[in-house]
Protein backbone atom coordinates (compact mmCIF):
# COMPACT_ATOMS: atom_id res chain seq x y z
CA UNK A 1 0.00 0.00 0.00
CA UNK A 2 1.46 3.24 -0.78
CA UNK A 3 0.73 6.05 1.38
CA UNK A 4 0.62 10.34 0.59
CA UNK A 5 3.12 11.44 3.22
CA UNK A 6 0.78 15.01 3.44
CA UNK A 7 -1.26 13.51 6.87
CA UNK A 8 1.09 11.17 8.39
CA UNK A 9 -0.87 11.43 11.61
CA UNK A 10 -4.08 10.40 10.60
CA UNK A 11 -3.06 8.34 7.89
CA UNK A 12 -1.38 5.47 10.16
CA UNK A 13 -4.39 5.32 11.65
CA UNK A 14 -6.27 4.48 8.87
CA UNK A 15 -4.14 2.98 7.04
CA UNK A 16 -4.98 0.22 10.13
CA UNK A 17 -8.64 0.67 9.67
CA UNK A 18 -7.97 -0.38 5.88
CA UNK A 19 -5.63 -3.18 6.55
CA UNK A 20 -8.67 -4.39 9.12
CA UNK A 21 -11.39 -4.04 6.18
CA UNK A 22 -9.32 -5.86 4.26
CA UNK A 23 -9.09 -9.33 6.61
CA UNK A 24 -13.30 -8.81 7.40
CA UNK A 25 -12.34 -7.72 10.52
CA UNK A 26 -15.21 -6.62 12.66
CA UNK A 27 -14.05 -3.88 14.94
CA UNK A 28 -12.29 -1.95 12.36
CA UNK A 29 -15.67 -2.80 9.56
CA UNK A 30 -17.56 -0.96 13.04
CA UNK A 31 -15.32 1.52 13.29
CA UNK A 32 -15.63 3.00 9.79
CA UNK A 33 -19.24 2.13 9.98
CA UNK A 34 -19.95 3.95 13.03
CA UNK A 35 -17.50 7.34 11.78
CA UNK A 36 -18.68 7.64 8.09
CA UNK A 37 -22.59 5.96 8.36
CA UNK A 38 -24.50 9.32 9.74
CA UNK A 39 -22.87 11.88 6.72
CA UNK A 40 -24.15 9.26 4.10
CA UNK A 41 -27.44 8.79 5.52
CA UNK A 42 -28.09 12.57 5.95
CA UNK A 43 -26.49 12.81 1.81
CA UNK A 44 -29.45 10.47 0.80
CA UNK A 45 -32.63 11.64 3.42
CA UNK A 46 -31.77 15.13 1.90
CA UNK A 47 -31.47 13.87 -1.67
CA UNK A 48 -35.23 12.17 -1.55
CA UNK A 49 -34.14 8.62 -0.43
CA UNK A 50 -34.73 6.80 2.60
CA UNK A 51 -33.08 4.74 5.68
CA UNK A 52 -33.05 2.06 3.55
CA UNK A 53 -31.72 3.71 0.75
CA UNK A 54 -28.58 5.19 2.61
CA UNK A 55 -28.17 1.70 3.99
CA UNK A 56 -27.83 0.18 0.98
CA UNK A 57 -25.60 3.29 -0.54
CA UNK A 58 -23.00 2.91 2.42
CA UNK A 59 -22.70 -0.66 2.37
CA UNK A 60 -22.21 -0.83 -1.03
CA UNK A 61 -19.68 2.07 -0.63
CA UNK A 62 -17.87 -0.20 1.93
CA UNK A 63 -17.80 -2.98 -0.49
CA UNK A 64 -16.21 -0.52 -3.14
CA UNK A 65 -13.78 0.21 -0.58
CA UNK A 66 -13.37 -3.16 0.59
CA UNK A 67 -12.66 -4.15 -3.27
CA UNK A 68 -9.92 -1.42 -3.28
CA UNK A 69 -7.90 -2.11 -0.63
CA UNK A 70 -7.93 -6.37 -1.33
CA UNK A 71 -7.17 -5.61 -4.84
CA UNK A 72 -3.72 -4.44 -3.13
CA UNK A 73 -3.15 -1.46 -5.44
CA UNK A 74 -4.72 0.96 -3.71
CA UNK A 75 -3.53 4.15 -3.09
CA UNK A 76 -4.72 6.36 -0.56
CA UNK A 77 -4.72 10.02 -1.07
CA UNK A 78 -7.31 11.33 0.58
CA UNK A 79 -9.21 10.62 4.12
CA UNK A 80 -11.37 7.13 4.36
CA UNK A 81 -14.27 10.04 4.97
CA UNK A 82 -13.73 12.13 1.62
CA UNK A 83 -13.52 8.57 -0.61
CA UNK A 84 -16.34 7.07 1.58
CA UNK A 85 -18.68 10.22 0.60
CA UNK A 86 -17.03 10.63 -2.67
CA UNK A 87 -18.44 7.50 -3.85
CA UNK A 88 -21.67 7.58 -1.83
CA UNK A 89 -22.32 10.56 -4.02
CA UNK A 90 -21.08 8.88 -6.89
CA UNK A 91 -23.59 6.04 -6.59
CA UNK A 92 -26.86 7.84 -5.29
CA UNK A 93 -26.56 10.09 -7.92
CA UNK A 94 -26.92 7.38 -10.70
CA UNK A 95 -29.40 5.58 -8.86
CA UNK A 96 -31.46 9.09 -8.81
CA UNK A 97 -30.17 8.79 -12.50
CA UNK A 98 -32.28 5.61 -13.29
CA UNK A 99 -35.67 7.42 -11.47
CA UNK A 100 -34.80 10.28 -13.45
CA UNK A 101 -33.67 12.83 -11.25
CA UNK A 102 -30.71 14.27 -11.49
CA UNK A 103 -29.96 17.16 -8.64
CA UNK A 104 -28.50 16.44 -5.91
CA UNK A 105 -27.91 19.07 -2.95
CA UNK A 106 -24.39 18.79 -0.69
CA UNK A 107 -23.60 19.74 2.33
CA UNK A 108 -19.89 21.42 2.57
CA UNK A 109 -18.26 17.70 2.21
CA UNK A 110 -14.55 17.29 0.91
CA UNK A 111 -14.77 14.90 -2.47
CA UNK A 112 -12.30 13.00 -4.76
CA UNK A 113 -13.12 11.67 -8.35
CA UNK A 114 -14.21 8.35 -8.31
CA UNK A 115 -15.70 7.26 -11.27
CA UNK A 116 -12.82 4.62 -12.01
CA UNK A 117 -13.48 2.94 -8.78
CA UNK A 118 -17.40 2.94 -9.53
CA UNK A 119 -16.86 1.47 -12.95
CA UNK A 120 -14.69 -1.19 -11.84
CA UNK A 121 -17.42 -1.91 -9.05
CA UNK A 122 -20.23 -2.04 -10.87
CA UNK A 123 -17.96 -4.79 -13.24
CA UNK A 124 -16.89 -6.84 -10.28
CA UNK A 125 -20.90 -6.39 -8.67
CA UNK A 126 -21.64 -7.68 -12.06
CA UNK A 127 -20.00 -11.05 -11.83
CA UNK A 128 -20.86 -10.75 -8.08
CA UNK A 129 -24.31 -11.40 -9.29
CA UNK A 130 -23.71 -14.07 -12.04
CA UNK A 131 -21.76 -16.21 -9.40
CA UNK A 132 -24.73 -15.54 -7.29
CA UNK A 133 -27.30 -16.75 -9.31
CA UNK A 134 -24.97 -19.74 -10.94
CA UNK A 135 -24.89 -20.95 -7.53
CA UNK A 136 -28.31 -20.38 -6.77
CA UNK A 137 -29.27 -21.81 -10.45
CA UNK A 138 -27.57 -25.44 -8.47
CA UNK A 139 -29.49 -26.66 -6.45
CA UNK A 140 -28.64 -28.85 -3.52
CA UNK A 141 -26.26 -31.14 -2.80
CA UNK A 142 -23.93 -29.50 -5.09
CA UNK A 143 -24.28 -25.46 -3.93
CA UNK A 144 -22.87 -27.24 -0.55
CA UNK A 145 -20.13 -29.75 -1.78
CA UNK A 146 -18.46 -26.93 -3.88
CA UNK A 147 -19.08 -24.85 -0.79
CA UNK A 148 -17.33 -27.19 0.78
CA UNK A 149 -14.38 -27.94 -0.97
CA UNK A 150 -13.50 -24.61 -2.65
CA UNK A 151 -14.26 -22.00 -0.03
CA UNK A 152 -14.46 -24.21 3.40
CA UNK A 153 -11.23 -25.70 1.64
CA UNK A 154 -12.32 -29.22 3.61
CA UNK A 155 -10.78 -32.02 2.42
CA UNK A 156 -12.59 -34.42 0.19
CA UNK A 157 -12.50 -37.42 3.08
CA UNK A 158 -14.18 -34.77 5.29
CA UNK A 159 -16.85 -34.04 2.84
CA UNK A 160 -17.22 -37.82 2.14
CA UNK A 161 -18.39 -38.14 5.68
CA UNK A 162 -20.21 -34.81 6.05
CA UNK A 163 -22.63 -35.68 3.00
CA UNK A 164 -22.78 -39.23 3.61
CA UNK A 165 -20.77 -40.56 0.30
CA UNK A 166 -19.52 -44.22 0.98
CA UNK A 167 -16.00 -43.27 -0.40
CA UNK A 168 -13.81 -40.01 -1.37
CA UNK A 169 -14.00 -40.96 -4.72
CA UNK A 170 -17.61 -40.67 -5.26
CA UNK A 171 -17.71 -37.63 -3.83
CA UNK A 172 -14.96 -36.56 -6.00
CA UNK A 173 -16.68 -37.83 -8.73
CA UNK A 174 -19.83 -35.91 -7.60
CA UNK A 175 -18.04 -32.83 -7.04
CA UNK A 176 -16.41 -32.59 -10.80
CA UNK A 177 -20.07 -33.05 -12.45
CA UNK A 178 -21.14 -30.41 -10.02
CA UNK A 179 -18.21 -27.85 -11.11
CA UNK A 180 -18.66 -28.61 -14.68
CA UNK A 181 -22.41 -27.75 -14.18
CA UNK A 182 -21.32 -24.39 -12.31
CA UNK A 183 -18.68 -23.78 -14.85
CA UNK A 184 -21.46 -23.84 -16.98
CA UNK A 185 -23.93 -21.61 -16.03
CA UNK A 186 -21.75 -18.85 -14.64
CA UNK A 187 -19.89 -18.61 -18.20
CA UNK A 188 -22.79 -18.47 -19.85
CA UNK A 189 -24.01 -15.23 -18.14
CA UNK A 190 -20.13 -14.21 -18.58
CA UNK A 191 -20.22 -14.55 -22.42
CA UNK A 192 -23.59 -12.72 -22.46
CA UNK A 193 -22.67 -10.23 -20.32
CA UNK A 194 -19.46 -9.04 -22.17
CA UNK A 195 -19.74 -8.75 -26.03
CA UNK B 1 -14.81 -38.90 -17.62
CA UNK B 2 -12.17 -40.56 -15.43
CA UNK B 3 -9.54 -39.01 -17.68
CA UNK B 4 -11.10 -35.78 -17.17
CA UNK B 5 -11.45 -35.85 -13.32
CA UNK B 6 -8.03 -36.96 -12.99
CA UNK B 7 -6.73 -33.63 -15.20
CA UNK B 8 -8.83 -31.41 -13.83
CA UNK B 9 -7.86 -32.76 -9.89
CA UNK B 10 -4.26 -32.05 -11.14
CA UNK B 11 -4.63 -28.87 -12.68
CA UNK B 12 -6.10 -27.85 -9.10
CA UNK B 13 -3.24 -29.39 -7.48
CA UNK B 14 -0.77 -26.96 -9.27
CA UNK B 15 -3.00 -23.87 -9.00
CA UNK B 16 -2.84 -23.80 -5.39
CA UNK B 17 1.19 -24.65 -4.83
CA UNK B 18 0.14 -28.65 -3.98
CA UNK B 19 2.68 -29.75 -6.35
CA UNK B 20 6.21 -31.47 -5.73
CA UNK B 21 9.08 -29.83 -7.66
CA UNK B 22 9.61 -32.62 -10.13
CA UNK B 23 5.56 -33.03 -10.66
CA UNK B 24 5.40 -29.13 -11.43
CA UNK B 25 8.31 -28.86 -13.85
CA UNK B 26 6.58 -32.44 -15.60
CA UNK B 27 3.34 -30.51 -15.47
CA UNK B 28 4.71 -27.02 -16.86
CA UNK B 29 6.40 -28.84 -19.89
CA UNK B 30 2.54 -30.98 -20.20
CA UNK B 31 0.89 -26.42 -20.31
CA UNK B 32 3.35 -25.63 -22.89
CA UNK B 33 3.31 -28.39 -25.17
CA UNK B 34 -0.69 -28.65 -24.71
CA UNK B 35 -2.76 -25.68 -25.76
CA UNK B 36 -6.06 -27.47 -24.32
CA UNK B 37 -4.32 -27.89 -20.87
CA UNK B 38 -2.93 -24.08 -20.80
CA UNK B 39 -6.33 -22.90 -21.29
CA UNK B 40 -7.66 -25.33 -18.63
CA UNK B 41 -5.38 -23.57 -16.10
CA UNK B 42 -6.26 -20.09 -17.25
CA UNK B 43 -10.17 -20.87 -17.25
CA UNK B 44 -9.82 -22.85 -14.12
CA UNK B 45 -7.65 -19.58 -12.03
CA UNK B 46 -10.14 -16.70 -13.18
CA UNK B 47 -13.01 -18.87 -12.52
CA UNK B 48 -11.45 -20.22 -8.97
CA UNK B 49 -10.93 -16.55 -8.48
CA UNK B 50 -14.51 -15.16 -9.06
CA UNK B 51 -15.81 -17.86 -6.77
CA UNK B 52 -13.37 -16.60 -3.83
CA UNK B 53 -14.22 -13.26 -4.39
CA UNK B 54 -17.70 -13.98 -4.62
CA UNK B 55 -17.18 -15.92 -1.02
CA UNK B 56 -15.23 -13.15 0.37
CA UNK B 57 -18.22 -10.41 -0.47
CA UNK B 58 -21.01 -12.35 0.51
CA UNK B 59 -18.63 -12.42 4.05
CA UNK B 60 -18.20 -8.68 3.74
CA UNK B 61 -21.59 -8.29 3.36
CA UNK B 62 -23.04 -10.33 6.46
CA UNK B 63 -20.53 -8.07 8.79
CA UNK B 64 -21.62 -5.27 7.49
CA UNK B 65 -25.15 -6.25 8.12
CA UNK B 66 -24.39 -7.68 11.38
CA UNK B 67 -22.53 -4.16 12.26
CA UNK B 68 -25.55 -2.17 11.17
CA UNK B 69 -28.10 -3.77 13.49
CA UNK B 70 -25.24 -3.52 15.90
CA UNK B 71 -24.47 -0.09 15.41
CA UNK B 72 -28.43 1.28 15.39
CA UNK B 73 -29.35 -0.84 18.66
CA UNK B 74 -26.45 0.88 20.02
CA UNK B 75 -27.34 4.48 19.04
CA UNK B 76 -24.29 4.46 17.54
CA UNK B 77 -25.46 5.37 14.22
CA UNK B 78 -29.03 7.39 13.22
CA UNK B 79 -29.93 4.81 11.47
CA UNK B 80 -33.97 4.22 12.49
CA UNK B 81 -34.57 0.62 14.04
CA UNK B 82 -36.41 -1.73 11.65
CA UNK B 83 -40.00 -1.90 12.59
CA UNK B 84 -43.16 -2.15 10.56
CA UNK B 85 -41.53 -1.64 7.55
CA UNK B 86 -39.08 -5.04 8.04
CA UNK B 87 -42.16 -7.20 8.06
CA UNK B 88 -43.45 -5.74 4.51
CA UNK B 89 -39.62 -5.98 3.29
CA UNK B 90 -40.39 -9.56 4.29
CA UNK B 91 -43.44 -10.64 3.40
CA UNK B 92 -42.35 -9.01 -0.24
CA UNK B 93 -39.32 -11.21 -0.34
CA UNK B 94 -41.48 -14.23 0.69
CA UNK B 95 -44.03 -13.58 -2.00
CA UNK B 96 -40.86 -12.81 -4.72
CA UNK B 97 -39.29 -16.57 -4.15
CA UNK B 98 -43.61 -17.97 -4.80
CA UNK B 99 -43.93 -15.71 -7.41
CA UNK B 100 -40.56 -16.71 -9.12
CA UNK B 101 -41.41 -20.37 -8.40
CA UNK B 102 -44.90 -19.48 -10.38
CA UNK B 103 -43.23 -18.34 -13.04
CA UNK B 104 -40.69 -20.81 -13.07
CA UNK B 105 -43.49 -23.44 -13.60
CA UNK B 106 -45.21 -21.48 -16.05
CA UNK B 107 -42.29 -20.76 -17.66
CA UNK B 108 -41.56 -24.72 -17.76
CA UNK B 109 -45.19 -25.26 -19.03
CA UNK B 110 -44.81 -23.30 -21.99
CA UNK B 111 -41.30 -24.58 -23.33
CA UNK B 112 -42.96 -27.77 -23.06
CA UNK B 113 -45.92 -26.53 -24.96
CA UNK B 114 -43.75 -25.19 -27.53
CA UNK B 115 -41.67 -28.36 -27.66
CA UNK B 116 -44.86 -30.12 -28.08
CA UNK B 117 -46.04 -27.94 -30.74
CA UNK B 118 -42.98 -27.96 -32.81
CA UNK B 119 -42.61 -31.39 -32.63
CA UNK B 120 -46.12 -31.85 -33.90
CA UNK B 121 -45.28 -29.16 -36.44
CA UNK B 122 -44.39 -30.47 -40.41
CA UNK B 123 -40.70 -29.20 -40.81
CA UNK B 124 -40.06 -25.82 -42.66
CA UNK B 125 -37.67 -25.34 -45.28
CA UNK B 126 -34.16 -23.61 -44.99
CA UNK B 127 -34.59 -20.11 -45.33
CA UNK B 128 -34.21 -19.54 -41.47
CA UNK B 129 -34.26 -15.75 -41.40
CA UNK B 130 -37.67 -14.12 -42.43
CA UNK B 131 -37.63 -10.56 -43.15
CA UNK B 132 -40.58 -9.05 -41.98
CA UNK B 133 -41.51 -7.28 -45.17
CA UNK B 134 -45.94 -7.90 -45.66
CA UNK B 135 -47.56 -8.36 -48.57
CA UNK B 136 -50.24 -6.02 -49.27
CA UNK B 137 -53.07 -7.76 -50.10
CA UNK B 138 -55.28 -6.01 -53.50
CA UNK B 139 -58.35 -6.11 -51.15
CA UNK B 140 -57.22 -4.03 -49.09
CA UNK B 141 -55.43 -1.71 -51.62
CA UNK B 142 -59.18 -1.61 -53.43
CA UNK B 143 -60.29 -1.10 -49.72
CA UNK B 144 -57.70 2.28 -49.74
CA UNK B 145 -58.39 2.89 -53.04
CA UNK B 146 -62.19 3.50 -52.44
CA UNK B 147 -61.51 5.16 -49.27
CA UNK B 148 -59.25 7.84 -51.32
CA UNK B 149 -61.56 7.90 -53.98
CA UNK B 150 -64.03 9.02 -51.22
CA UNK B 151 -61.86 11.26 -49.27
CA UNK B 152 -60.67 13.04 -52.65
CA UNK B 153 -64.27 13.66 -53.24
CA UNK B 154 -64.85 15.20 -50.08
CA UNK B 155 -61.73 17.03 -50.50
CA UNK B 156 -63.61 18.79 -53.75
CA UNK B 157 -66.71 19.24 -52.11
CA UNK B 158 -64.70 20.85 -49.15
CA UNK B 159 -62.60 22.82 -52.00
CA UNK B 160 -59.23 22.36 -50.07
CA UNK B 161 -56.45 23.87 -51.97
CA UNK B 162 -56.28 23.49 -55.73
CA UNK B 163 -52.76 22.41 -55.83
CA UNK B 164 -52.96 19.54 -53.66
CA UNK B 165 -55.82 18.36 -55.60
CA UNK B 166 -54.22 18.56 -59.04
CA UNK B 167 -51.39 16.93 -57.97
CA UNK B 168 -53.49 13.73 -56.91
CA UNK B 169 -54.98 14.00 -60.02
CA UNK B 170 -51.83 13.69 -61.79
CA UNK B 171 -50.72 11.26 -60.04
CA UNK B 172 -51.13 7.66 -61.87
CA UNK B 173 -52.88 5.29 -59.84
CA UNK B 174 -50.44 3.10 -58.05
CA UNK B 175 -50.82 -0.72 -56.54
CA UNK B 176 -49.00 -1.07 -54.02
CA UNK B 177 -47.62 -4.62 -52.93
CA UNK B 178 -45.10 -4.77 -49.93
CA UNK B 179 -44.66 -2.75 -47.25
CA UNK B 180 -43.26 -2.45 -43.95
CA UNK B 181 -43.40 0.58 -40.93
CA UNK B 182 -40.94 3.86 -40.70
CA UNK B 183 -40.67 6.23 -38.14
CA UNK B 184 -39.86 9.71 -38.11
CA UNK B 185 -36.63 10.81 -37.38
CA UNK B 186 -36.72 14.56 -38.61
CA UNK B 187 -39.59 17.25 -38.32
CA UNK B 188 -39.14 17.72 -41.75
CA UNK B 189 -40.33 14.88 -43.41
CA UNK B 190 -37.03 12.04 -43.22
CA UNK B 191 -37.84 8.45 -42.35
CA UNK B 192 -36.16 5.15 -41.13
CA UNK B 193 -36.94 2.01 -41.92
CA UNK B 194 -35.39 -1.10 -43.59
CA UNK B 195 -33.55 -1.16 -46.37
CA UNK B 196 -34.88 -4.39 -47.18
CA UNK B 197 -38.62 -2.92 -47.49
CA UNK B 198 -37.52 -0.73 -49.93
CA UNK B 199 -35.71 -2.99 -52.19
CA UNK B 200 -36.53 -3.12 -55.72
CA UNK B 201 -38.79 0.08 -55.09
CA UNK B 202 -40.39 1.94 -58.05
CA UNK B 203 -43.07 4.02 -56.01
CA UNK B 204 -42.78 4.74 -52.27
CA UNK B 205 -45.54 6.13 -49.74
CA UNK B 206 -45.89 5.99 -46.31
CA UNK B 207 -49.40 6.28 -44.47
CA UNK B 208 -50.71 6.44 -41.15
CA UNK B 209 -53.85 4.72 -39.87
CA UNK B 210 -56.61 6.41 -41.39
CA UNK B 211 -54.60 9.11 -43.15
CA UNK B 212 -53.95 9.69 -46.89
CA UNK B 213 -50.62 8.06 -48.91
CA UNK B 214 -48.14 10.83 -49.17
CA UNK B 215 -45.17 9.86 -51.61
CA UNK B 216 -41.86 9.48 -50.40
CA UNK B 217 -38.53 8.89 -51.91
CA UNK B 218 -35.24 7.43 -50.62
CA UNK B 219 -32.30 9.27 -50.19
CA UNK B 220 -30.28 7.15 -48.24
CA UNK B 221 -29.88 3.31 -48.37
CA UNK B 222 -27.38 0.96 -46.33
CA UNK B 223 -28.43 -2.61 -47.77
CA UNK B 224 -25.35 -4.31 -45.31
CA UNK B 225 -26.75 -2.76 -42.02
CA UNK B 226 -30.29 -2.99 -43.19
CA UNK B 227 -31.11 0.92 -42.97
CA UNK B 228 -32.64 3.15 -45.42
CA UNK B 229 -34.00 6.79 -44.98
CA UNK B 230 -36.85 8.08 -46.56
CA UNK B 231 -38.08 11.33 -47.35
CA UNK B 232 -41.70 12.45 -47.72
CA UNK B 233 -41.91 14.55 -50.96
CA UNK B 234 -45.39 15.10 -50.84
CA UNK B 235 -47.09 18.18 -50.53
CA UNK B 236 -50.11 16.78 -48.61
CA UNK B 237 -47.35 16.58 -45.40
CA UNK B 238 -47.78 18.59 -42.07
CA UNK B 239 -44.96 19.75 -40.49
CA UNK B 240 -44.91 18.49 -36.94
CA UNK B 241 -43.38 20.91 -33.79
CA UNK B 242 -41.50 18.07 -32.77
CA UNK B 243 -40.50 14.34 -32.52
CA UNK B 244 -41.50 13.62 -29.07
CA UNK B 245 -38.72 10.67 -28.82
CA UNK B 246 -35.34 10.76 -28.95
CA UNK B 247 -32.51 7.36 -30.75
CA UNK B 248 -30.44 5.78 -28.01
CA UNK B 249 -26.90 5.49 -28.76
CA UNK B 250 -25.79 2.96 -26.40
CA UNK B 251 -28.62 0.82 -27.22
CA UNK B 252 -30.27 -1.26 -24.34
CA UNK B 253 -29.44 -3.37 -21.66
CA UNK B 254 -30.70 -7.55 -21.53
CA UNK B 255 -34.16 -7.86 -20.30
CA UNK B 256 -34.66 -4.37 -20.44
CA UNK B 257 -38.30 -4.13 -21.30
CA UNK B 258 -39.63 -2.62 -24.76
CA UNK B 259 -41.91 -2.28 -26.92
CA UNK B 260 -42.93 -1.30 -30.59
CA UNK B 261 -45.65 -0.04 -33.10
CA UNK B 262 -45.68 -1.11 -36.01
CA UNK B 263 -48.20 -1.98 -39.27
CA UNK B 264 -48.49 -5.45 -39.59
CA UNK B 265 -51.92 -4.38 -40.73
CA UNK B 266 -53.55 -1.45 -42.17
CA UNK B 267 -53.92 -0.17 -38.27
CA UNK B 268 -50.53 0.60 -36.34
CA UNK B 269 -50.27 -2.23 -33.81
CA UNK B 270 -48.49 -2.20 -30.12
CA UNK B 271 -46.33 -4.86 -29.03
CA UNK B 272 -44.47 -5.21 -26.01
CA UNK B 273 -41.70 -8.25 -25.19
CA UNK B 274 -37.78 -7.60 -24.01
CA UNK B 275 -34.69 -7.50 -24.99
CA UNK B 276 -33.17 -10.93 -24.59
CA UNK B 277 -29.62 -11.26 -26.57
CA UNK B 278 -27.32 -8.34 -26.99
CA UNK B 279 -26.56 -9.95 -30.71
CA UNK B 280 -28.74 -10.70 -33.43
CA UNK B 281 -28.71 -14.05 -35.73
CA UNK B 282 -25.60 -16.08 -35.66
CA UNK B 283 -23.76 -13.66 -33.15
CA UNK B 284 -24.35 -10.90 -35.93
CA UNK B 285 -23.58 -7.72 -33.82
CA UNK B 286 -24.73 -5.37 -35.87
CA UNK B 287 -28.00 -6.41 -34.36
CA UNK B 288 -29.55 -7.91 -31.14
CA UNK B 289 -32.28 -10.34 -30.50
CA UNK B 290 -35.79 -9.04 -28.85
CA UNK B 291 -38.79 -11.04 -27.86
CA UNK B 292 -41.81 -9.71 -29.00
CA UNK B 293 -44.93 -10.67 -31.26
CA UNK B 294 -43.61 -9.62 -34.87
CA UNK B 295 -45.54 -10.22 -38.03
CA UNK B 296 -45.27 -9.42 -41.61
CA UNK B 297 -45.19 -5.86 -42.08
CA UNK B 298 -43.23 -5.11 -38.97
CA UNK B 299 -40.24 -4.60 -40.75
CA UNK B 300 -38.97 -1.00 -39.88
CA UNK B 301 -40.86 -0.80 -36.81
CA UNK B 302 -39.08 0.85 -33.75
CA UNK B 303 -38.28 -0.93 -30.64
CA UNK B 304 -38.64 1.65 -27.43
CA UNK B 305 -37.48 1.60 -24.03
CA UNK B 306 -39.50 2.83 -20.96
CA UNK B 307 -38.70 6.46 -21.38
CA UNK B 308 -39.94 6.40 -25.02
CA UNK B 309 -36.07 6.26 -26.17
CA UNK B 310 -35.57 4.22 -29.56
CA UNK B 311 -33.02 1.49 -29.16
CA UNK B 312 -33.19 -0.17 -32.68
CA UNK B 313 -35.52 -1.20 -35.14
CA UNK B 314 -37.22 -4.42 -36.00
CA UNK B 315 -35.33 -6.45 -39.06
CA UNK B 316 -35.84 -10.31 -39.05
CA UNK B 317 -37.59 -13.24 -37.37
CA UNK B 318 -35.74 -16.55 -37.20
CA UNK B 319 -38.11 -18.80 -38.99
CA UNK B 320 -36.64 -22.13 -37.24
CA UNK B 321 -36.31 -20.70 -33.38
CA UNK B 322 -40.29 -19.50 -31.60
CA UNK B 323 -40.09 -16.22 -30.79
CA UNK B 324 -36.86 -14.89 -32.01
CA UNK B 325 -36.62 -11.36 -33.89
CA UNK B 326 -34.35 -9.36 -34.25
CA UNK B 327 -33.43 -5.74 -34.03
CA UNK B 328 -30.81 -3.43 -35.80
CA UNK B 329 -29.00 -1.44 -33.19
CA UNK B 330 -30.11 2.19 -33.22
CA UNK B 331 -26.62 3.66 -33.25
CA UNK B 332 -26.93 2.83 -36.92
CA UNK B 333 -29.03 5.51 -37.27
CA UNK B 334 -27.80 7.58 -35.79
CA UNK B 335 -24.48 6.60 -38.17
CA UNK B 336 -26.57 6.77 -40.90
CA UNK B 337 -27.88 9.87 -40.63
CA UNK B 338 -24.20 11.06 -39.15
CA UNK B 339 -23.51 10.01 -43.32
CA UNK B 340 -26.27 11.26 -44.78
CA UNK B 341 -25.67 15.07 -43.00
CA UNK B 342 -22.69 15.31 -44.49
CA UNK B 343 -23.85 15.50 -47.59
CA UNK B 344 -24.48 19.34 -48.29
CA UNK B 345 -28.03 18.61 -49.40
CA UNK B 346 -28.88 17.71 -45.68
CA UNK B 347 -27.06 19.62 -43.80
CA UNK B 348 -30.26 21.22 -42.08
CA UNK B 349 -31.28 17.47 -41.09
CA UNK B 350 -31.16 16.77 -37.14
CA UNK B 351 -31.44 13.59 -35.01
CA UNK B 352 -33.83 13.89 -32.19
CA UNK B 353 -31.37 13.33 -28.99
CA UNK B 354 -34.23 14.30 -26.47
CA UNK B 355 -37.13 12.24 -24.97
CA UNK B 356 -40.10 14.25 -24.04
CA UNK B 357 -41.79 10.83 -23.05
CA UNK B 358 -39.67 10.16 -19.70
CA UNK B 359 -41.83 9.62 -16.40
CA UNK B 360 -44.98 9.43 -18.53
CA UNK B 361 -47.10 5.90 -18.77
CA UNK B 362 -46.59 4.00 -21.22
CA UNK B 363 -50.53 4.60 -23.09
CA UNK B 364 -49.78 8.15 -23.10
CA UNK B 365 -46.13 7.09 -24.93
CA UNK B 366 -47.52 5.55 -27.42
CA UNK B 367 -50.40 7.92 -28.43
CA UNK B 368 -47.55 10.49 -28.81
CA UNK B 369 -45.64 7.89 -30.82
CA UNK B 370 -48.15 6.75 -33.17
CA UNK B 371 -48.61 9.90 -34.84
CA UNK B 372 -45.10 9.87 -36.14
CA UNK B 373 -45.16 6.17 -37.50
CA UNK B 374 -46.16 5.07 -40.80
CA UNK B 375 -46.68 2.44 -42.93
CA UNK B 376 -43.95 2.26 -45.68
CA UNK B 377 -45.87 0.76 -49.11
CA UNK B 378 -43.65 -0.07 -51.84
CA UNK B 379 -44.58 -1.05 -55.51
Amino acid sequence: MVLNKGFLKTENNESLLLQGLARNDKRAIETIYKDNYNIVQALVINNNGTAEDAKDIFQETMIVLYEKVQSGTFELNCQIKTFVYSVSRRLWLKRLMLQNRFNLSDGHEEMVSVDDEVEEHERRNSEFSMMEKAMSGLGEPCKSLLEAFYLQKRSMQEIAVGFGYTNAENAKNQKYKCLMRLKKLFFSQYKNESP
Amino acid sequence: MIEDIKILEAVERYISGQMTPDERVYFEGLRKSNPEIDQMVVEHTFFLQQMNRFDEVRKIKSTLNETHIHLAEKGLIKSPRLRGKAKVVYLYNRYKRVASIAATIAGITALTISILVSSITPARQKTEIDYLRGEIKTIKKQNIDIKNETSRQAMEINNVKKDIYSDEKSRPVITYKTGGTGFLVDVKGYIVTNAHVVENAKNIAVQKSGEEDLSAAIVYKDIQRDIAILKITDKAYKTPASIPYAIKRSGGDIAEPIYTLGYPRTDIVYGEGYLSASTGFNGDTLSCQITVPANRGNSGSPILNRNGEIIGILNAKQNTAEGAVFAIHSKYIIDALAELHRDTTYRNLKTPTSSTLKGTDRMQQVKKISNYVYMVKVD
